[in-house]
C-alpha cells in the first residue's frame, strides 16, 4: 500500500449538547476501499460530510497531499479529488446521461449563444461508460434507467472530475442482489485505477466481500479498525454494538396453526401472466424472498387493496374477501407496513400521535370529534410498548431516525389487533438496535396468533427471522423453504429462478 | 389560535389603528358595519376556497359561480314567481352538483385542479352572461321579499351596532367549519390528504371521497355566498359581478396560513386574511388613494405580509435547530442521526 494521500487528525466536531465526533482519525491510500460502519448515529455520516468540506470541525486537522488545514470548503474537497455518492441520487430526471454527467460542465460550441455540443459530450461519455462496463448509452434519457444505473451515472459524474476518493452513503440500500454485485466489480474496477473509495453500509457480507478496511465508529469516536484479515460479521458486529449479537432467530412459542391468509393465484398489473399462490399461517413469520422487481412489493399491494387484483382470490381464515381498497383490507384486519417509509407510511410533519391514530380514527370518537386526550394516551401506551425514542408523542415524525419512524409505522397497526401483518422491507434504514426490537416484536406478534409476511431484500434477516421462506422470481413463486433448508445458497438459487 | 393567526391579527389591528388616525370615519359605526359586511360575504367563500387548498387543490371559479348562481336565483324568484325558500334550496344543491363535478373532474379523470376549475371560471362566466343577454338581472319595482331580504341583506342592533346578518352567517360558518377542520375525523382526513395523499390511503382513508367532499363543501358554501351577494347588490350585471373573487379567496387563504401545496391553514386565519383584506380595501377608500390602486395596495401588502413571514419562519427555524439539536440528543441520544 503506497502512501496516503488524506490523513484526518484527530477530527472533532460538537454540536451544543452532543459529540457527533470524538477525535476521530482516518487515513486514505490510493486504491484503498475503506468501509465505514456502525450504527446510525454513530457519527458516519458527520465524518463524511467532513471530508467533504459540508461540515466544518471543531477540532483537528486535515492534511490533503501533505499540505494541512483545520477545514474543508467544498471546492478545496472537490479540487482535491474528494467526489461524493449521495443516498438520495442529485440527478435530473428530465436530462440524459451525459447531461446529467457534465452538468454545468458541457462542452459548447463557439458563439454567443453557447449551445451545448452534443457530440462533444457524448464523445466524452463514452469512456467513462466503458470504465464502468456500463450498460447504457450516453444519450439514454435518465428517467428510463434503474436506481443501480442511476448510481453508475453519479460514479461517472465524480470520475468525470477526477476523483481521486469516491464515498458512497449506503450505495446497495436500494439495489438488487446482481445489481448489488455489479457495483461490487464496479468498486474493484475504480480501485485498479487507483481510485479510493469509502463506503458507508450496514451490510457485513459487503464489507467482507470488497473491503481492505473497516472501520468501526461507535458514539463518535473510532472504536475500532478490522483488516481485510480480520474481517468477520462477528468481529464487525461485536465492535459496533460492543457486545455480540446472538443468533436473530427465535423459535416461536407455538407450532404454527391453520392458514389465516391464502393467496390463491393472484395475478398482478406488473406481471399478468403469471399467478402467485401462499399461505400464511398463524403464528407464523413466512419471509418472501426473491430480487428487487420479482413482484414482491406489487404483490402485497394487491393484497392490501392499493392496486387492483388482476386474477385470483385471497381468502382470509378460509373465507374469499374482496379488497379494493386499502380500507377494505383494513376492516378486515390486514395490514401493511409499505417499503416507502417516508412517501406512504407517514405523515412526517405530523405529530407520532396523531400519525398513529390515523387508520383508526373511528375508534376515538366522542361525540363526533376526536378524543386528543384517548389519542396521546394510546400513543404513550405504544410509545412505552415499542420503545419509541421521542422526547413526547407531540413530536413530528420527521425528526425521529428511522428505526423509530418504522415503529411509529408499526405502532400505527398494533394497537389495532393485526390479523395478518404484511411488512415490507422491516429494517431498511434502520440501524442495528432498532432492528432488534423489531424482531422482538414480530416475534411477539405472531406469539399471540398474528400471520406475518415479510417481504424482504436483507438475506440476513430473512434467513435469521423467518420461520419458512417463500421466494418469488419473475412474478410466481420459485419455491418454499423450511428452517432446515435455509441458506444463503438455496435462497438465491430460488431466487434467480433455480429449483433447488 | 397559532401563532401565525396571532400576527396576522396584529398586522391588522396595526394598520386599523394607522387607518383610524389618519381618517376617524374608519371607526364610524355605518363604516364598519359596512366593511364588516363585507367581511361576511367575503369570508363564506373565501373558508369554502380554504377546503379546497387545504386537500391541495384549488379553485378558480368562486367568482363566476357567485355570477352564474346569483343571476339564477334572482330570476327564479323574481321571474318565475318561485318561493324563494325552494330557491335557496335549489341554489345551494346547484352550487354542490358543481362541487361533486369539480372534484369527480379532478380525482377521477386526474384532471389537475387548477384546469378543472380554470375552464369552470370560464364556463359559468359565459353561462350567465348568455343566460341573462348580458343585461343587468335584478328586482324590479315593487319586487320585495321582506323576510328574505331581512335574513340575507339586514342588519339586527346591537347594543348601538347594526351587526350585518352576514356576518352572522360567517360566525355560523366559521364555527361550523372550525370543529369540522380542527376537532373532527373528516378534519384530519383532509389534512392528512393534503399533507400526503399516498400515505393517507395506506391508512386507509378513502382519499378521493375526501377531495370529492371538499370540493362539494366549497361549491354549496360558495352557493350560499352567490345568494348574499345578489340579495346584498340587488342587480347583478353577470360580465362583472364576482369578478376575481377567486383571487380574494385565495389571498385570505393564503394570509391566513394555508399552503398551496396542501395540508395547511386554520379556519380562524383565513377569517383574519378575509378581515385585513377588507381594511385594505377599506383604507384605499378612506385615505383618499385612487381607487384604480386597490388591487395594487392588497398585492403590495399580501407579499410583505408573506415576505415577514417568511423571515419570521426561518429565524424560527435556525433558533430553534439550534435548541433542538440538544433537546433531541439528550432525548434519543443512542440512536440520533
Amino acid at each position: 500500500m503506497t502512501e496516503p494521500f488524506l490523513e484526518l487528525v484527530d477530527i472533532s466536531k460538537s454540536y451544543p449538547g452532543v459529540v457527533a465526533l470524538d477525535h476521530v482519525g482516518l487515513a486514505v491510500s490510493p486504491g484503498e476501499v475503506i468501509a465505514l460502519i456502525g450504527e446510525n448515529g454513530a457519527g458516519k455520516s458527520t465524518l463524511m460530510k467532513v471530508l467533504g468540506g459540508v461540515v466544518e470541525p471543531s477540532g483537528g486537522r486535515i492534511r490533503v497531499d501533505g499540505v494541512e488545514r483545520s477545514a474543508l470548503t467544498v471546492a478545496e474537497a472537490i479540487a482535491a479529488g474528494i467526489a461524493f455518492v449521495h443516498q438520495e441520487l442529485n440527478l435530473f430526471d428530465n436530462l440524459d446521461v451525459a447531461g446529467n454527467v457534465f452538468i454545468g460542465r458541457e462542452p459548447v460550441h463557439g458563439g454567443p449563444l453557447r449551445l451545448i455540443d452534443r457530440k462533444a459530450l457524448y464523445a466524452k461519455t463514452q469512456p467513462l461508460l466503458d470504465r464502468l462496463g456500463a450498460d447504457f448509452a450516453p444519450d439514454a434519457p435518465l428517467a428510463g434507467l434503474s436506481l443501480a444505473q442511476r448510481q453508475l451515472v453519479e460514479i461517472m459524474k465524480a470520475l468525470s472530475l477526477d476523483a481521486r476518493l469516491v464515498i458512497m452513503d449506503e450505495p446497495t440500500s436500494s439495489l438488487t442482489l446482481s445489481e448489488t454485485d455489479r457495483l461490487m466489480r464496479v468498486i474493484a474496477a475504480l480501485k485498479a485505477h487507483g481510485v479510493s473509495i469509502i463506503f458507508i453500509t450496514h451490510r457485513l457480507n459487503e464489507v467482507m466481500q470488497c473491503a481492505d478496511r473497516a472501520v468501526v465508529l461507535r458514539d463518535g469516536r473510532m472504536v475500532g479498525a478490522l483488516t481485510r484479515a480480520e474481517l468477520s460479521p462477528a468481529a464487525m458486529i461485536r465492535l459496533m454494538i460492543g457486545r455480540d449479537l446472538k443468533s436473530l432467530y427465535v423459535p416461536p412459542a407455538a407450532p404454527p396453526g391453520e392458514a389465516v391468509l391464502d393467496i390463491v393465484e393472484a395475478v398482478t398489473d406488473t406481471y399478468p401472466e403469471r399467478a402467485v399462490s401462499l399461505s400464511v399461517r398463524r403464528g407464523e413469520i413466512l419471509g418472501l424472498a426473491g430480487l428487487v422487481g420479482s413482484g414482491r412489493t406489487e404483490l402485497a399491494r394487491a393484497v392490501f387493496g392499493v392496486d387492483p387484483l388482476r386474477g385470483g382470490a385471497i381468502k382470509l381464515n378460509g373465507e374469499a374477501i374482496r379488497v379494493t381498497t386499502p380500507r377494505a383490507a383494513i376492516d378486515h384486519g390486514i395490514y401493511l407496513i409499505p417499503e416507502d417509509r417516508k412517501g406512504c407510511g407517514l405523515l412526517l410533519d405530523v405529530s407520532i400521535a396523531e400519525n398513529i391514530s390515523l387508520p383508526d380514527l373511528s375508534s376515538y370518537l366522542r361525540f363526533f370529534l376526536v378524543n386528543t386526550a384517548q389519542e396521546t394516551k394510546n400513543a404513550r401506551a405504544q410509545r412505552e410498548q415499542l420503545k419509541i425514542r421521542a422526547p413526547d408523542v407531540s413530536t413530528t415524525v420527521g425528526s425521529l431516525s428511522g428505526g423509530n419512524q418504522q415503529k411509529v409505522v408499526l405502532a400505527k397497526w398494533l394497537s389495532m389487533r393485526p390479523k395478518v401483518l404484511i411488512f415490507d422491507e422491516p429494517t431498511r434504514g434502520v440501524d442495528v438496535g432498532a432492528k432488534q426490537e423489531i424482531y422482538e416484536m414480530l416475534r411477539r406478534l405472531t406469539d399471540t396468533g398474528v400471520a406475518i409476511l415479510m417481504i424482504s431484500s436483507d438475506m440476513e434477516e430473512v434467513i435469521g427471522v423467518s420461520d419458512r421462506i417463500a421466494v418469488m422470481h419473475e412474478g410466481a413463486i420459485s419455491g418454499f423453504l423450511d428452517r432446515s433448508q435455509f441458506s444463503e445458497h438455496n435462497v438465491l438459487q430460488l431466487a434467480v429462478g433455480h429449483a433447488v | 389560535m397559532n401563532k401565525k393567526d396571532l400576527s396576522l391579527l396584529v398586522l391588522i389591528l396595526v394598520v386599523g389603528a394607522v387607518v383610524a388616525l389618519i381618517n376617524p370615519r374608519f371607526l364610524y359605526v355605518g363604516n364598519l358595519s359596512n366593511t364588516l359586511n363585507q367581511v361576511g360575504m367575503f369570508g363564506i367563500f373565501s373558508i369554502a376556497e380554504a377546503f379546497v387548498i387545504i386537500i391541495g387543490g384549488i379553485e378558480l371559479s368562486v367568482g363566476s359561480v357567485i355570477a352564474l348562481l346569483g343571476v339564477l336565483f334572482i330570476d327564479l324568484i323574481v321571474n318565475h314567481d318561485v318561493n324563494w325558500m325552494l330557491a335557496f334550496a335549489a341554489i345551494i344543491a346547484s352550487g354542490l352538483v358543481i362541487g361533486l363535478v369539480h372534484g369527480a373532474l379532478v380525482t377521477r379523470m386526474h384532471i389537475q385542479p387548477f384546469v378543472v376549475t380554470l375552464c369552470g371560471l370560464l364556463i359559468y362566466r359565459g353561462a350567465a352572461r348568455y343566460y341573462t343577454e348580458d343585461a343587468t338581472a335584478g328586482f324590479g319595482f315593487g319586487a320585495s321579499f321582506p323576510t328574505l331580504e331581512w335574513l340575507t341583506a339586514g342588519r339586527t342592533d346591537l347594543l348601538g351596532f347594526p351587526v350585518p346578518h352576514s356576518l352572522v352567517a360567517l360566525i355560523v360558518v366559521a364555527a361550523i367549519a372550525w370543529v369540522l377542520l380542527h376537532r373532527s375525523v373528516f378534519g384530519r382526513y383532509l389534512y392528512a390528504v393534503g399533507k400526503n395523499e399516498e400515505a393517507a390511503r395506506y391508512s386507509g382513508i378513502r382519499s378521493e371521497r375526501v377531495m370529492i367532499s371538499a370540493y362539494v363543501i366549497c361549491g354549496g358554501l360558495t352557493a350560499f355566498a352567490a345568494i348574499l351577494f345578489a340579495m346584498y347588490t340587488r342587480s347583478i350585471s353577470p360580465a362583472v359581478h364576482g369578478s376575481f373573487y377567486e383571487l380574494y379567496a385565495i389571498a385570505a387563504a393564503v394570509l391566513g396560513g394555508c399552503s398551496l401545496r396542501g395540508g395547511e391553514g386554520s379556519i380562524v386565519g383565513v377569517v383574519l386574511g378575509t378581515v385585513l383584506l377588507q381594511v385594505l380595501q377599506n383604507l384605499v377608500n378612506l385615505l383618499g388613494i385612487p381607487s384604480s390602486l386597490n388591487f395594487a395596495v392588497m398585492g403590495a401588502v399580501i407579499l410583505i405580509g408573506v415576505l415577514a413571514d417568511q423571515y419570521l419562519v426561518q429565524r424560527r427555524l435556525r433558533v430553534s435547530a439550534a435548541k433542538g439539536r440538544t433537546q433531541t440528543s439528550l432525548a434519543a441520544a443512542p440512536l440520533e442521526g
